[in-house]
């Protein structure tokens, strides 16, 4: 076998964690970000006051210009019982920066958001001596794709190319691991080629820093269809991404965790790694907020967790740090899912899974 | 074929540029669609991956894979299956690896270009993620013995997998199919090497594949595909038993082992497993023999090909109506309801047997989400003709039953209808026709229904349940009106409310407290016949309506916590937080006429480019976006069956003058007085005509937002600045009712629907070729030069709202608008009691010019605007909060 790669510290611990217990991850950074009714001056802070473009709505820039709320976000989740947060990076990728001309700061805007999950991790772990908290780097799924053409006349026109999209996921990832994440997560992928350019840009980065980090990757079934928006049914999906040896695979957003039970079953049964399911509180109502309590989202997760088909667990859009409270305390003493051996074979995929 | 076959994969070549001429062709022509439909014929006909390979001198290889695999990708018919990359040039390879989402196989690398190079690429695909065909070939080149063939793969697999840790199951060797029977004896033995190579490298290097290119083996006999076949399958049979995976084929060419004729079966066996020297020898003779059959029979052999297209006209009667329910044709039915009609005793076992069996699976498939409305709606009109035919029957079976005194019974009875002052029915009519699917008796009482008739109705029928469409806000009121009846007159039956006004929230918090027997929200078709069923069985009656309450209760405590949670803010502050513009700047657009201008004939062909078919989909409950559903992996092929009838229809309509459109378009010197417009007879301002009021959102909103008015795009009066604003009503509806009604009688719902529908769509596309007009009339619309797309979008300059939508929820300025334009004399529209227009596919709305001017929603209003708007107005609180009902923020009663 070739030299294989050096693993970070936090490869161990996570691994330690998840054998021991059903881990729980945080909930979700917008919404809690809209309860601070931050204005145009918040976004923009001293740093930006005169940039020439509209800056609201740039979540991630608060890192650097808000980094308090943020922190104080990650803080709330951890007091809430998540043993890992995600940074607050979804979109800091020189494409989804350059919606707000910012493609020159994301190296810098990843450190940020780095900075401020781990400044809350060690506030967490200095509170409670022997806990350990982990900081998961997010790597979003961009509003540019790889598999699908925007322009319905020409259906084979891509607005981006692969090359474009590893050099995006390339200066993030860099940066992330820089910066110190304990792992790397590819979330809430709607097109599974844009996931495989970040798997491949993960993977290069790895090699040029001898270094492998946990990558947890997750995945979005749009509706009850039981696809990705590029179309893949859940067992394509992992044929697609099984390559990049994840530490965990799952699904997150979109559905409402009761709609996603197929699916979840379905990964727990094919998957030869952990999975994570981290839904919205429930399907968004006709005023586009969730209605799901924290009673209903930690009853519905704590069912995928006594049925044994979960290894993490957490909340994604509408979920706030009581549900994640609610989540966590359901989920604490039942054990987490087992690994399966599963056959070797070939497996393929197109939009649908093929074995050989 | 053997039971090792099973899990055999069949690699489709026919989008292999070295494989098919077809394909050739098709792809230095640049005709993808030519390249599509091969490739969709691959999959069609079996094959479980598709190669694909464009290496030819006079192609651009890495841009042509990309735009392919970009095409391949839209199509969820071909990419359901995974891709297999095939070129001789790493570069085309890499750049086909960067289109695929799925897993694929790429073919291939090998040890031809060194060790280094070999693992170099072997890495990237691992970090790709997919599998590899490796060919036997190494620095010296390709190996065709036996033992040279396990040599070289064995050192490839050492290599992937110690060196690289490759993933062995990744791994796929083709060992190379050599051809046979070209002559030279040294050529004999190359089936035989390939299949004994590949019996010890399934031994020998676990978990590793075997592969290989079919057509090689048989190219002595091209030109000969019955010979080509056999050979292939002899081939097969032999190297799957020694542990072939797989094989790139012409899917569609494979034939049975068992079924070769056994004396070409024998010589090609001789051949293939090198049994003697002369086998060559007499395989080909044998093969000349039957090309030469085969030419023969060429001129007179066409027949057979056609007779496969309606084999299931040869099925038993019951299977040729169920097939033809379940696909809507109707062709045949009333020849196959007459066989039947022979067959069975009486004409009710053939609508309880065959044909109920038949929507069964229908609506099974319906529910199932495998079939969409479009379809049932056309199974329905199939089970429509069918009864047709029977129903004479059936009298003069009744009329012989009286005698003996026997009744029968429907399932249940359903009465549905647009209730009063409402016009629209195209979602009532698609219920009514899913319930008749399902063997209800529907009662349809039509459009504009008074309370008083639907229930003097229900209660002659005898209703199971009663059912209330609409789609104008005044309708609601309307629904509450006559649940409150029927508590009154004591009604026991379930009542239904449905139609693009309702929803869940409005029913449980307005209508279901006026009427303690079930009030039920139906969200679209689809969901209605299980609630039906639900209702109208006993057993489960009682927990489906304790569910729904419990549901609405929620839903009312919801709505009062919401209430409760955000104040408005009041109508004082709310108008100091309208949008303030500097009028000595902003653009304001004198049009080049001022009063009204008729159009009494548009010719409906000026009218049809400006179609927006998105919403015609939604009509008929297929959603997504157009053009994006024609060819969406669910819906698409339903969606374009449907778009091509849509075509037909309309192409009629427009041909034979079936609908008449009319329009008015109208500019008037304005300006703002607080939340009002006045009109002005003339530029002098010498009068004021009329005044338009609108309302002002109260919703508070974040400090750099703004409570929005229509009021606010137009100058006010203490401005200085004169003002221009316009209207608009216009209808495609004259001749829909006709047409609708005779395709009804002929018991073709699905027609009738469509019939509706595109008035709709043609009303919707006048209006929005006249809102060109205008924009042109006030000048700044003559540059605009937008596609049809971006006009779909809305993405020019001004809007044109419409009372009683968002921005100014209030219909009753719908009269107001419709005298100054003098609209019902121009265009015939009539107002009804609740100030919906009809004919239903009519449309009309103000034009603002302003250039900030945009669509919102006027909210929840507070009863502080409330009483100031029904004084600027004239009316009295209660009209005004009777009008603006589902607006109030507040409870008036």
């Amino acid at each position: 076998m070739p030299a294989a790669l050096q693993e970070s510290e936090s490869f161990a611990a996570l691994r330690d964690l998840f054998s021991r217990r059903i881990a729980v991850l945080d909930g979700a950074i917008g919404s809690m970000i809209q309860t601070y009714s931050l204005i145009e001056a918040d976004f923009r802070g001293s740093r930006f006051a005169d940039f020439p473009h509209d800056l609201k709505g740039n979540n991630d820039l608060l890192c650097l210009t808000k980094p308090s709320v943020i922190e104080e976000i990650h803080t709330a989740y951890f007091a809430a019982g998540a043993d890992i947060v995600e940074t607050n990076s979804f979109s800091a990728t020189t494409i989804g920066m350059a919606d707000y001309h910012l493609e020159s700061i994301v190296t810098e805007l990843n450190h940020a958001a780095v900075g401020c999950a781990r400044r809350a991790a060690q506030k967490a772990e200095a509170t409670t001596p022997g806990r350990r908290c982990f900081v998961a780097g997010a790597i979003g799924p961009l509003n540019r794709t790889l598999s699908m053409s925007p322009d319905v006349n020409r259906p084979d026109f891509r607005a981006v190319t692969w090359p474009q999209v590893v050099e995006a996921y390339t200066e993030q990832i860099r940066a992330l691991i820089d910066a110190g994440a304990d792992a790397l997560l590819v979330e809430t992928i709607f097109d599974t080629l844009n996931a495989k350019a970040a798997l491949f840009a993960i993977d290069s980065v790895f090699e040029e820093k001898n270094i492998r980090l946990p990558v947890m990757i997750s995945v979005t079934i749009t509706d009850a269809s039981g696809r990705t928006l590029s179309g893949q049914t859940t067992e394509a999906f992992y044929n697609s991404i099984r390559h990049a040896k994840p530490f965990s695979v799952g699904i997150n957003c979109a559905l409402g965790g009761r709609a996603m039970r197929p699916y979840i079953e379905e990964l727990a049964h094919i998957a030869d790694c952990r999975v994570t399911c981290y839904p919205n509180a429930g399907l968004p109502n006709a005023f586009g907020g969730y209605d799901e309590s924290p009673a209903d989202m930690a009853a519905i997760l704590r069912e995928f967790a006594t049925a044994g088909l979960v290894n993490l667990v957490g909340g994604c859009c509408g979920s706030t740090p009581p549900h994640i409270a609610a989540i966590a305390k359901a989920v604490r003493g039942l054990a987490p899912r087992l690994l399966p051996t599963i056959p070797i074979a070939l497996r393929l995929s197109g939009l649908e899974p093929l074995t050989a | 074929m053997t039971q090792s076959a099973s899990s055999f994969l069949v690699v489709g070549e026919r989008t292999n540029i070295t494989g098919s001429p077809k394909f050739a062709k098709a792809l230095k022509a640049g005709d993808w669609d030519a390249c599509l439909a091969i490739a969709k014929q691959q999959v069609e006909s079996g094959a479980n991956v598709i190669d694909i390979n464009v290496d030819e001198a006079l192609i651009e290889g890495e841009t042509t894979m990309v735009k392919f695999l970009n095409l391949i990708a839209a199509e969820p018919d071909i990419t359901r299956v995974p891709v297999m990359i095939d070129s001789s040039k790493w570069s085309v390879l890499e750049a086909g690896l960067q289109c695929l989402q799925g897993k694929g196989i790429v073919n291939s690398i090998s040890l031809k270009d060194g060790e280094t190079e070999f693992l170099r690429r072997a890495k990237l695909l691992m970090r790709y993620g997919a599998a590899a065909v490796v060919m036997a070939f190494d620095e010296q080149g390709q190996a065709a013995s036996r033992d040279e063939k396990v040599r070289i793969c064995t050192r490839a697999y050492r290599l992937l997998v110690d060196k690289l840790g490759f993933p062995p199951e990744d791994i796929i060797f083709d060992p190379n199919i050599l051809t046979v029977a070209t002559g030279i004896e040294e050529h004999n033995n190359y089936a035989v090497d390939f299949i004994e190579a590949t019996r010890i490298i399934k031994a020998t290097l676990p978990h590793a594949k075997i592969s290989g290119g079919l057509s090689n083996v048989s190219f002595s006999f091209r030109g000969n595909n019955p010979v080509r076949e056999a050979i292939h399958t002899v081939f097969l049979y032999h190297a799957i038993k020694a542990g072939m995976d797989m094989a790139i084929v012409n899917a569609g060419m494979l034939g049975n082992y068992d079924e070769i004729d056994p004396a070409l079966r024998q010589l090609c066996e001789d051949v293939l497993l090198n049994r003697s020297p002369d086998a060559t020898e007499k395989l080909i003779v044998h093969a000349d023999a039957i090309k030469a059959q085969l030419d023969a029979a060429k001129a007179g052999g066409v027949a057979a090909a056609i007779a496969t297209v309606d084999a299931w006209r040869n099925e038993p009667v019951e299977a040729r109506l169920s097939h033809a329910l379940v696909k809507g044709i109707d062709t045949f039915v009333e020849q196959d309801t007459e066989e039947c009609r022979q067959k069975y005793p009486r004409p009710l076992d053939i609508i309880e047997g065959p044909l109920m069996d038949g929507m069964r699976v229908v609506g099974d498939l319906f529910g199932a989400g495998k079939m969409f409305l479009p379809q049932v709606v056309k199974s329905a009109r199939v089970m429509k003709r069918s009864v047709a035919y029977l129903t004479p029957f059936m009298e003069a079976e009744k009329l012989r039953a009286a005698a003996a005194g026997e009744a029968t019974r429907a399932q249940g009875k359903f009465l549905i209808a647009t209730v009063k002052g409402d016009v629209h029915d195209i979602g009532k009519n698609i219920v009514g026709v899913v319930l008749a699917c399902n063997n209800y008796e529907v009662t349809d009482l039509g459009v504009m229904v008074s309370c008083d008739k639907i229930l003097a109705e229900a209660k002659r029928i005898g209703a199971d349940i009663i059912g209330l469409s609409g789609l104008i806000t005044p309708s609601l009121d309307e629904m509450v009106y006559v649940a409150k009846e029927m508590k009154r007159q004591g009604f026991t039956v379930p009542l239904f409310v449905g139609g693009a006004t309702t929803s869940p929230a409005h029913t449980a918090v307005k209508v279901a407290p006026e009427y303690p027997h079930g009030v039920v929200h139906v969200l679209d078709a689809s969901r209605v016949v299980n609630v039906v069923s639900s209702l109208l069985s006993p057993a489960q009656k009682p927990a489906f309506l304790a569910e729904v309450t419990a549901k609405q209760g929620k839903s009312r405590e919801e709505f009062a916590a919401r209430r409760n949670k955000r104040p408005l803010l009041s109508i004082a502050t709310a108008r100091e937080r309208a949008p303030k513009f500097d009028w000595t700047i902003v653009d304001i657009p004198r049009p080049a006429f001022l009063g009204s201008k008729v159009f009494s004939d548009v010719p409906l062909a000026d009218i049809v480019p400006f179609i927006d078919w998105g919403p015609f989909f939604s009509a008929w409950e297929l959603h997504g976006r157009y053009p994006q559903i024609l060819t969406d992996e669910s819906v698409g092929v339903e969606a374009t069956k449907l778009f091509n009838d849509a075509q037909k229809l309309l192409k009629r309509i427009v041909a034979e003058k079936l609908y008449t459109a009319k329009a008015v378009i109208g500019f008037w010197p304005c300006n703002a007085v607080g939340d009002d417009i006045e009109i002005y007879a003339d530029e002098a301002r010498s009068s004021v005509v009329t005044r338009f009021h609108q309302l002002r959102q109260q919703l508070e909103k974040p400090a750099d937002q703004f409570n929005h008015c229509l009021a606010d795009y137009v100058a006010p009066k203490d401005s200085g600045h004169l003002d221009y604003m316009g209207g608009f009503a216009g209808t495609a509806g004259h001749g829909v009712e006709d047409l609708a009604a005779k395709f009804k009688a002929d018991h073709d719902d699905y027609n009738a629907i469509m019939a509706q529908a595109l008035g709709d769509r043609l009303a919707e596309a006048l209006a929005e070729k006249f809102h060109k007009h205008a924009r042109e009339a006030c000048g700044y619309g003559k540059t605009e030069n937008l596609s049809h797309e971006d006009l779909i979008r809305e993405k020019y300059r001004g809007i044109r709202p419409a009372p009683g939508y968002p921005a100014c929820p209030d219909h009753t300025e719908k009269p107001i608008l419709f005298k100054l334009l003098g609209a019902e004399a121009a265009t015939g529209i009539k107002l009804t009691e609740s100030c919906a227009m009809y004919p239903a596919s009519s449309v009309s709305g103000w034009y603002f010019n302003h250039p900030e001017s945009k669509y919102f929603g006027v909210g929840k209003v507070g009863k502080d605007q409330v009483t100031d708007y029904a004084k600027r107005k004239g009316q009295s609180q209660a009209e005004a909060e009777r009008w603006l009902g589902p607006y109030l923020d507040y409870d008036p009663t």
